[in-house]
């Protein structure tokens, strides 16, 4: 019970300190891509006007870290600015959005399995939350629990950019959870388990699953993006369109609860991808790594999603809404659907 | 439009991203398809026409690049020749191979805008920054030749205002050599997108009768497929000397005459003002570059000039009765043009359509308002 409550607080932590820096990761890629600089001044000097202690800490005012203050600072910004409630807002659910739509993307880090199995103190400790044994189940339940937080935004701001915006997600979320399912599903069949720790433990027996499952994994990729609204599927929130979608009227520390949620659900997205196709905490050429290179190889693979997920999002335009669902409707979901047939085929001959 | 339900009208602008400046669009709309688009301008004006009634026949040029602040010069030099043509005033050659350099890098890098800026409509933000990167390079050339980086009144009446010198040919060469080397990327990076070429071939689709009856000229007129050119049909200043060929709508992907088409005329115009810039740095004879008008004084009359700017026919109507100030200056501004027939071309379009729709139109709020 006190180690289930230690791993989460830690892992909310943790969790938020690398949503922050990646963003900070994410501005400066994409600023490399743009040919700028991307935020590169802030530093830590702020500790240096303290009182009393500050001294201390003069030094660090000549010191600009590469901006890593940056995440630091946006954060204390947020946090000060003023909370705009429209006049015409329904007031209760308006608050609860952001809630709704941060609160299914912390809890599925619940069944993430960050590494193997490790003694700490003479106790066998899991590296996850919770075990479950119905992990992509449950995410994919709570996957469709964030679509709320959208519909009551978009909905209770009383706002017509709002509405059109929440639109556009709801549709786009309910369409990508099928191919996103099924291709999953496939995965299951494939695996024979519904448990992302086993699912690694049949990896490090029988290789990784992206090279036996292809198509699934390049289905899950590309749904997880629309998922988390990331371009080029980030209609929800085209600035060039609708301002800026479901949370246009939102401002301050609940803007970005919508904005940490979005973030969150793309390294939700990566993990799950890496933990059911890139091989999880598997080392590659490295047969039996030790527990803390097996953490350190998760985190690099969910860093390589990101990545990737930076430099699509500086090079391709956005979609527009109804080549979306053809892409979903018409491609993505038979060919889901075909390999899964074949998956099943294929393991029902076996 | 049959509309399921109750209509929804939305208010697009005057603060949006994708209205470039202060237009406002009344959408009325059924959920994502737009039923009718009213543009409502006004937001800036700022009574250029009346102003310039106001004030010497000289200090009016300031006044027009206000008009156009993407593309200054061509604005300076449409209201330059007509007050040229109604005094008989001759500008030296020297002089006119310099507005031409002017002009051309102003139509370049004012495409470069329209070609960034379209990017940001489609959601894809890096072409924008790397336009920008090169338009700085014409931007510093420009600041050499006028001391200006965005509003420049380099073209005067009777020349220009200083001297485009070796040092700034030198420059010239190095950035055609520079943009020519950009271009293939641009093409790379946004042209032959996918995800571009679906958002853009076939939507928002101008045919040539609506362009020629809401008199629409420039790039939007010529990707209908049409050849018109006035540097090349109504040939003004030295624009004869010059080897080049009239950018027209390629159909490689799309229609004639809709956003890809209108989009493609732009980067294909670059290629052909780096071309006039090349012959024109090689050709330029020494010489003064300004014919020495101490006071200007027209005589009595009134006369229409029209010039090919980045945006398209820039016109001036102006009546002089013979004094030191204009007596009436109308301007013809095709971003107005473009911009009158919108109800038209935007019926039954999705709401990111129309966006690329008034992105590839390229239209500048100061010119429309005035």
């Amino acid at each position: 019970m006190v180690l289930t409550l230690l791993k989460s607080l830690m892992l909310v932590g943790v969790l938020l300190g690398c949503v922050a820096y990646a963003v900070l990761v994410e501005r400066r890629v994409v600023a490399r891509i743009q040919t700028r600089m991307g935020p590169n001044r802030v530093g830590f000097g702020i500790l240096s006007t303290l009182p009393i202690i500050g001294r201390l800490f003069g030094f660090l005012r000549y010191w600009k870290f590469s901006g890593l203050g940056q995440p630091i600072a946006d954060g204390i910004k947020l946090f000060l600015k003023e909370d705009i409630e429209p006049a015409n807002a329904y007031r209760w659910p308006y608050r609860l959005a952001p809630i709704i739509s941060i609160l299914p993307v912390v809890m599925g880090f619940a069944v993430i399995p960050f590494g193997p199995d490790i003694e700490l103190l003479g106790r066998n400790v899991k590296l996850h939350v919770a075990s479950l044994r119905l992990d992509i189940l449950y995410l994919l339940a709570l996957g469709s629990l964030g679509t709320y937080g959208v519909i009551l935004a978009g909905w209770s701001s009383n706002s017509k950019y709002s509405l059109l915006g929440s639109l556009r997600a709801t549709a786009q979320l309910i369409s990508y959870e099928l191919p996103l399912g099924l291709a999953l599903l496939s995965a299951v069949i494939y695996t024979k388990t519904i448990s992302l720790g086993e699912a690694v433990e049949f990896q490090l027996a029988n290789g990784w699953l992206i090279f036996s499952q292809p198509l699934a994994f390049l289905i899950v990729a590309v749904a997880a993006l629309a998922e988390a609204n990331r371009s080029p599927f980030d209609l929800p929130e085209a600035e060039s369109e609708l301002v800026a979608g479901y949370f246009t009227e939102y401002s301050g520390m609940r803007m970005a609860l919508f904005f940490l949620g979005e973030y969150m659900h793309l390294f939700l997205a990566g993990s799950l991808i890496t933990a059911l196709f890139l091989g999880g905490w598997s080392v590659p050429f490295f047969g039996a790594a030790p527990w803390w290179l097996g953490v350190i190889s998760f985190c690099v693979k969910v860093g390589a999603f990101l990545f990737i997920c930076m430099w699509t999002r500086s090079t391709l335009p956005r979609l527009r809404y109804d080549h979306l669902m053809h892409f979903s409707w018409k491609g993505l979901i038979p060919l889901a659907a075909i390999n899964l047939v074949a998956t099943a085929v294929w393991a029902a001959l076996l | 439009m049959t509309v399921h339900g109750e209509e929804l009208v939305i208010n697009m602008g005057p603060q949006h991203p994708s209205t470039h400046g202060v237009l406002r669009l009344l959408l009325k709309t059924d959920g994502e398809v737009v039923g009718e688009a009213l543009p409502q301008i006004g937001y800036l004006h700022r009574c250029f026409e009346k102003s310039a009634e106001r004030v010497s026949w000289n200090g009016v040029v300031p006044y027009t690049d206000r008009m156009d602040y993407v593309a200054a010069i061509s604005n300076e030099w449409s209201f330059v020749l007509a007050a040229e043509k109604l005094g008989n005033a001759t500008v030296p050659e020297r002089g006119e191979y310099c507005r031409v350099i002017s002009a051309e890098l102003q139509r370049i890098a004012s495409h470069l805008v329209a070609f960034g800026t379209f990017g940001i409509d489609m959601g894809a933000f890096t072409p924008f920054l790397h336009a920008f990167r090169d338009r700085e390079k014409i931007l510093d050339i420009l600041e050499m030749m006028s001391g200006a980086r965005l509003l420049y009144h380099y073209i005067r009446i009777g020349g220009v205002m200083s001297d485009c010198d070796s040092k700034i040919c030198e420059m010239i060469k190095l950035f055609i050599k520079d943009m020519r080397t950009r271009l293939p990327e641009y093409h790379q990076l946004l042209s032959y997108n996918r995800i571009f070429i679906e958002r853009t071939a076939n939507v928002g689709i101008i045919t040539r009768e609506q362009a020629i009856n809401y008199n629409i000229t420039g790039p939007n007129l010529r990707a209908t497929g049409m050849e018109w050119d006035l540097r090349k049909c109504d040939p003004y200043s030295i624009y004869d000397r010059f080897e080049f060929k009239i950018a027209v709508g390629t159909c490689e992907h799309g229609v004639s005459g809709d956003s890809w088409n209108r989009y493609m005329v732009r980067l294909i115009e670059i290629e052909e003002s780096l071309k006039i810039l090349e012959q024109a740095v090689e050709q330029i004879p020494a010489g003064p570059i300004s014919a020495a008008i101490k006071v200007f004084k027209p005589a009595p009359g009134e006369i229409y000039a029209r010039t090919e700017g980045a945006r398209g026919e820039i016109g001036f109507y102006v009546i002089s009765d013979g004094d030191l100030k204009p007596f009436r200056v109308k301007a013809k501004s095709p971003s107005f043009c473009a911009l009158s027939g919108f109800h038209e071309y935007s019926r039954n379009l999705m709401i990111a359509d129309l966006v690329a729709l008034l992105g590839s139109i390229d239209i500048v709020l100061g010119e429309v308002d005035r």
